[in-house]
Order: structure tokens, then sequence, then C-alpha cells
């Protein structure tokens, strides 16, 4: 096994700063985020354009009220939202077509499992805070869209104005981000023996399913 | 924490190490792949030169793209064709068995996987979609994942993953006449919401489940993800078993089945197993529940009125009111005598054998109204095959609905199925999401076979029981 090519290099997030953007509504899907019809794909190269496309343009690809289209927030990269955001599918072109328009962040009060550990695997940090003060946060970058907002990760808090707030981050999430473990793969491939030994021991498993010891 | 649950027990078979994020990592014993969320995987592994771990424990299919119309290569739309190409080469390079249209064995990956005994009691079960859940039906663990994840189960053969709560949900009575599995899990997710289930597996469980048969504990597993759940599962029972003896898999290794009986009693939730919540429902108050909104938690049973915003949850009153926009109904009023201008009968959560029975009995003799387009789409290659040969084909033809090939067509719109303006859909699927059908002006409204089957015929929103005597499922 030539080890070199496991060794990414993975960057550690211990914070993520930026101006923000608010996206309001509970229960933003993922069919939402992309629509189904932009995953026929076989890259993710490109998606960043088609994040959030329709509630963006309208029949006519003419555009509608929506964060995303105003002048004052393409510089963006946190994204401040509110309840279950990322329900439904388990499409990673959703956090990837985010990502790829400018998304570093996203600070809300829930989020859908599958969405915060695809962000998770990308290197992207899914805050949580209560209702109240995400509204608050919300009308603070509304009215403040060139104005940074900081993350610290570790500490868990969210600094903006003049103000930092506590915030949570998931204990996984956190040491995952902070310890640059995000991305599991070389991690877990220096594993290999151990997982041989786990497979051998399932009943299911047949022998011939097993690969060699290298 | 939960102790002596089914999850538990699985969990910890195939648990390999804890890692130093705190997560554990978790060996996969059967890995599900598709066109759309796979080839970005293998393409990650090509760039990082790694090779897939376990292809023997891996299985292909085409079903998210694949025409239900015309198959024949290349398709007609060149973004599907590529897909499958690429889907092609993936499996050939790394030699993994492809469930492919040539085969008769390719449909809906979460029908495919549980026909050919590749699903199984106390398997980690893991797939680049969110209705893996599907196959906890049969006591499995299985949930969806995303691409990068994908790609680690290719390389390693495992996946990082934190340990969740269990919520038991026990379904206590009897189904009446005409309320199916479907019913029960829209039931469940208006009741506990659509981010209810999240942090938590859920294990269904009590009278009414336990005399499900294989199928309708599909669908209701399929849909534990539209409560907010990653996976929810059934332990295993005879009904099981008997289901798993008829697979490709055990017929074709007889000795196995009883080879791994002891291991799939073993990981039954004890009797005396600890769980972190309890959820009761009553089985015998249930009716046919369709929804109103956007949401699959907005939910309401057939005679029951559309809830007034301002009555919901605070948090939940602004996407009521939007959804309530979007679907042009008025709290107060019913769900019945919704006008309805397509009738889709098809999807991972109903399109199986049972579910095109049971609704074909609804059609028989009767006509698709005048102002529907109505369409049968069987979930995989064997159920449409089956479905011909006893003649359900024609039933629904002479019928006037349109009789398709398998895949996952209209339930989100990849392929050329799609509603068209504001079109409004009577829907056996799982999701009615603004958009998800392929329009975004279009209507979902999401229900169970047989009621789709009615509103097909009757053009609206309609009770299934008083169009005709139905038994219970």
């Amino acid at each position: 096994m030539t080890s070199e090519t496991d060794e990414v290099e993975i960057p550690e997030v211990d914070s993520a700063s930026g101006s923000g953007i608010p996206i309001r509504g509970n229960d933003i899907d993922t069919d939402q985020i992309i629509p189904a019809r932009f995953m026929k794909v076989v890259t993710f190269d490109g998606l960043g354009e088609f994040a959030f496309f329709d509630l963006r343009f309208d029949e006519n690809d003419d555009q509608k009220d929506h964060p995303f289209n105003e002048d004052r927030f393409q510089d963006s990269s946190v994204m401040v939202v509110n309840s279950n955001f990322g329900c439904g599918s388990s499409r990673e072109h959703a956090p990837q077509a985010l990502m790829r328009w400018g998304i570093d962040a996203i600070i809300g009060e829930s989020f859908a499992e599958i969405f915060a550990g695809n962000c998770l695997a990308l290197g992207i940090p899914t805050v949580t805070a209560d209702s109240e003060t995400i509204q608050e946060l919300q009308e603070w970058v509304d009215e403040h869209p060139d104005e940074e907002l900081e993350i610290d990760i570790e500490a868990e808090t969210v600094t903006y104005g003049d103000e930092t707030i506590d915030v949570t981050v998931d204990d996984a999430q956190r040491k995952a981000l902070v310890e640059g473990v995000w991305d599991t793969t070389a991690l877990m491939k220096s594993n290999t023996s151990a997982v041989r030994q786990t497979a051998e021991d399932l009943p299911y498993v047949e022998d011939a399913a097993i690969p060699e010891a290298e | 924490m939960s102790r002596g649950t089914l999850y538990d027990k699985v969990w910890d078979h195939h648990k390999v190490t804890t890692l130093p994020t705190g997560q554990d990592q978790l060996f996969v014993g059967l890995h599900l792949i598709h066109e759309v969320t796979s080839p970005q995987a293998f393409g990650m592994l090509r760039e990082r030169d790694l090779e897939v771990a376990y292809p023997e424990l891996t299985h292909a299919t085409v079903d998210h793209i694949i025409p239900t119309a015309d198959q024949s290569r290349p398709y007609e739309e060149e973004a599907a064709e590529e897909m499958m190409s690429e889907l092609e080469r993936n499996v050939r390079e790394a030699g993994i068995e492809f469930s492919d249209p040539n085969s008769g064995d390719q449909g809906i990956v979460h029908v495919v996987g549980p026909e050919q005994g590749l699903t199984q009691p106390g398997k980690t079960i893991v797939c680049g979609d969110s209705h893996t859940s599907t196959h906890g039906a049969f006591g499995a663990l299985a949930f969806g994942i995303g691409t990068s994840q994908i790609r680690d189960v290719l390389a390693t053969g495992t996946l990082a993953f934190e340990k969740q709560k269990v919520r038991k949900i026990q379904v206590d009575g009897e189904l009446g006449d005409g309320v199916e599995a479907k019913d029960v899990i829209l039931e469940i997710i208006s009741r506990l919401g659509t981010e209810g289930g999240v942090g938590y597996v859920y294990e269904y469980a009590g009278e009414a489940i336990e005399s499900l048969g294989m199928e309708g504990r599909m669908s209701i597993c399929n849909m534990s993800i539209e409560g907010g759940a990653r996976a929810g599962y059934v332990n295993p029972d005879e009904t099981t078993y008997e289901w798993l003896e008829e697979t490709d898999y055990f017929q074709e290794n007889p000795e196995k089945f009883e080879e791994l009986k002891p291991y799939w009693e073993s990981i039954r939730s004890d009797e005396d197993a600890e769980y972190d919540d309890i959820v009761r429902i009553d089985a015998d108050e249930l009716e046919p529940v369709v929804t109103w909104g956007t949401t699959p938690g907005q939910g309401i049973g057939i005679s029951d009125p559309i809830p007034a915003p301002e009555d919901l949850a605070e948090d939940k009153q602004d996407t009521a009111r939007r959804a309530q926009e979007h679907m042009r109904v008025e709290p107060g009023e019913t769900m019945e005598g919704y006008d309805i201008d397509v009738a889709f009968l098809g999807s991972c959560t109903n399109a199986r054998l049972p579910d095109l029975r049971r609704a074909a009995e609804i059609v028989e003799g009767r006509e698709v109204h005048e102002d529907v387009r109505a369409l049968v789409v069987p979930g995989s290659q064997r159920v449409q095959e089956t479905a011909e040969k006893e003649g359900l084909k024609d039933v629904f033809e002479d019928a006037g609905f349109e009789w398709r090939n398998a895949g996952c067509s209209m339930c989100l719109g990849m392929n050329e199925d799609q509603l068209e303006g504001d079109e409004a859909c009577a829907s056996s699927s799982n999701r009615n999401f603004v958009g998800r059908q392929g329009s975004k002006d279009g209507r979902t409204v999401l229900m169970n076979p047989r009621m789709v089957a009615a509103a097909a015929i009757t053009g609206e929103v309609s009770d299934v029981r008083d169009l005709k005597e139905v038994t219970t499922v």
C-alpha cells in the first residue's frame, strides 16, 4: 500500500468568520436547497449557482426576493437559519451547493441529522442557539451585512458587534473540527486490521468477502 | 441511555473502535449504491488512489434517473445516460454486483435489497439515500449517508458515527378497514413532528406493527426519516424469517438460514430493554391519513379539519401558513374533495406487490377520472413481472392507468415523470416538499396506495372506505 496518497491534508477548523446572511424559515428541506433536477451530474462542480434555485428565480428565470440574490450578501459566508434546516434527503449536493456558493459555516436553531453530518464531512460547522438568539442574530446580520461575525468552535461562542453569545457545538463535531479529523477516511483506514477482525466476528459476513491482510 | 435494545446490540457487534472524536467506527455489513450519490464518491477515491475495500458487501442498482417509459440505450436524456454510464464504469472497475435493467433485478434500491435477501436482521446497512431506513423493517440498523461518507465506506468498509437515543413507538390495537401502515407512519410524524426524531432511532413495536407483513413494516420504517429519525426498525420475528427464506440468498444458501437464525434471535430487543423514550399510539383510533401541507408532518385523518395555523405550536405557524397558501387549502375544511390532476402509485414507500394488489382491488372495474393522469410505477422489475403475471397490469391499464417500468419516477421527478405547473398529485410517495415532484408550483398530497387509487377514480381526495368494502391488511 502506498500511504502517501492517503495523506490528504485536513485543516483544523477552530473558528469561522465572515459577514452573515439570514435565511429565514423552519423546515427548509434539501429539495429547496438544491432541487433534484440539478443533481443530474457526476461531480459537485458548479452546484453553487443552483443553491436555493427555485426560491431565487421564477419560471422565466427572473430573480425573486431572496438573500442569495441580494448584492449586499454576495460576500457573506456565515448563514443564519432557523429550525430543522436541511431536512429531507441525504444529498450531499445540498451542503456542496451552499459551500460552492460561499458558505463556510451555519448557525441555526436546529439541523436535520444527515445534513449536519454532511456539513461536518466538508468541514462546515453547524452550530446551534435558541430561537430568540437566532432571531436577534438574523436581525443584526440584516442590518449589518458588511460586518463580520466570528464563530469560536472550541469556546462555543459567536461574536458580533459588541456582543459575544454562547452557542452549542455537538461534542464530536467540535473535536473533529478543532483537531482536524473531520475527514475520516485516512483515520479509519489506519484501523484496517481491527476492521477485518470485526468483520470476521460477524456471523453473516462470509470469509470470501473479507479482503486478504495487506 | 438505552440498554438491551436491538439497536444497542447491533451497534456493539459492528463497533470497531472509538475514534478520537468520540464517534464510533462502525463496520458496514451492506453498502447499497445508486447513480445519483455515488459517482462523486468514486471520484474522490480516484483522487486519493484508494480502492473499494469490501466490494462483495456492496451492491448497486439504478433507480433515480432511469426513464420509466422508453428505457432503450442511450437514454434520451443525456445527463441520465452519463450518470448510468458512470455507474456502469464504477461497478465494473471495482467488481461490484449490479442489479442493472438487463438482469431483471433492477429497481428502487430499497425494494431490491430486501427482495434479493441482501437485507437481513442484525446487519448494518447504509446507502446514499435517506430512505435507507426502510431496511430496518428486517431488524437491520439502516440509515442514509452523504457522499463523503460513501467515500469512507467504499474505502474502509466503515463509517464514523455517533450513537443515538432509542425511542420505542408502541402501536397497540388493530388497524381498521382501509387503514394501512402508511397511515400509521403519517400519524406518527404528524404527532411527533418532522424533527421530533432528531437524535433518535425509532423502534416500532406493538400488536399493530407485529401483525403487519414485511411490506407494511417497510413502509413505516421508510418514512422514519420524515419524522427526523435517521433509522427505524422492527424486531425480527417469524414474519421476517418466512419472508427471508423465500429470497434468493437463502434459496441459494439454505444452510445459512439455520446458521444465522440464532444471531437474529439474539439481537431482538430484550423484554426488559431500557429506552430513552416511549410513545404509545392506539391503532384503533386511526383512519386514512392525508397531508394538507408541504411537510410530511402536516397530515390529518381524512375526516379531520385542516388546522388553523394559529392553533399550532408557535414554531409551526409560519410553515403552516406558507404551506396552506401553496396548497390553496383553508383551515376548517377537510381534504376530502380536494381536486387532483395526477395520481402516482409508486416509490420506495409503496410500490411493492401487496401495495399494487390492494390498489388494484379498488381500481378493478372502475375508470380513472377523465381529468386525471394516473400512473403506476412498480418498485422493481421483479414486482413488475409478478404483477403482470397476476394480471394487475391489465386491471390498471383497463381502468386508464399508465403502467411503467421500475424506478423512483415521480417521487422526486429526476426523470421525465414530473408534475407540470400547479398540478395536484395524489401520491403514495414520501415527501410533499415544494418542488419535490418536479414542478415548483406542483402540489402533493401524500396518502396510502388505496387512497391514491380512489383519488384517481373520483378525481379528488376521497375516503377509500366509502368507495368499496375493503379488508384490513
